[in-house]
């Protein structure tokens, strides 16, 4: 449909046109900011969370607090930022000599972060999931979700 | 020939071009959810609405679902 109305636009004089083909399925896939009626139900970015981002091939040793009270140390990403493994802060402490990716938990689940919160968190529960990483769709890092967290955010919206 | 845009060009559009961005789905759609920012012209509105609704001197971006 955006192909159809991009090529009217352009028959009716206007010069610059350009079609956004991935259109709002990509938009909101990727956290981005959102209006409408339906812009209040929860989806997985609202509730992802920073977390540290560590380079896989380096030394875990680099600027990685090894002390931080969470179990996750660090999320492994390539040049690009796209997600390529999860650095578990117990792996840390064992491996603080070697490359981050000899100890990352390699390919961790994530989900987009258009993903309904609620679907989420209630799938979560039922498989015992503590926490999830959130991508974009080109699986760059956005942050991460914690269940605590986001039923929380669920308990708030409810109650509004 | 329009041009086909990915995400990061549409943002960079928006902040430094002052570019429109359009969602062309019907306004139904528009109402539950869009994209920040965005205004409605529907496809079948288009002909009778765009020479008043948007800006000619700024770039145009249309968009609707996705792909399909």
């Amino acid at each position: 449909m955006s192909a159809r109305a991009a090529w009217r636009l352009e028959s009716l004089g206007f010069e610059r046109v350009y079609d956004y083909v991935p259109g709002k399925t990509d938009w909101f896939a990727a956290g981005l900011p959102r209006e409408g009626e339906a812009a209040s139900v929860p989806l997985a970015g609202d509730a992802a969370r920073e977390v540290p981002a560590c380079h896989f091939r380096q030394s875990p040793a680099a600027g990685i607090s090894p002390h931080d009270d969470e179990d996750v140390a660090c999320v492994a990403v390539n040049d690009e930022g796209v997600v390529l493994g999860l650095v578990r802060r117990d792996r840390l402490r064992a491996g603080l000599s070697v490359a981050v990716e000899e100890i990352m938990e390699p390919g961790p689940t994530t989900v987009r972060a258009s993903e309904p919160l609620a679907d989420l968190t209630k799938r979560m529960r039922e498989a015992e999931v503590e926490h999830i990483l959130v991508t974009d769709p080109e699986g760059r890092l956005i942050g991460l979700l914690r269940r605590g967290e986001a039923e929380r955010l669920l308990r708030g919206r409810s109650s509004e | 020939m329009p041009g086909r845009i990915e995400r990061d060009e549409v943002r960079r559009l928006l902040s430094e071009e002052g570019a429109q961005l359009v969602e062309v789905l019907p306004r139904r759609q528009y109402e539950q959810l869009h994209i920040a920012g965005a205004v409605s012209l529907p496809l079948k509105e288009i002909d009778a609405r765009a020479g008043s609704a948007l800006d000619r001197h700024h770039p145009v971006i249309v968009y609707c679902n996705d792909y399909l």
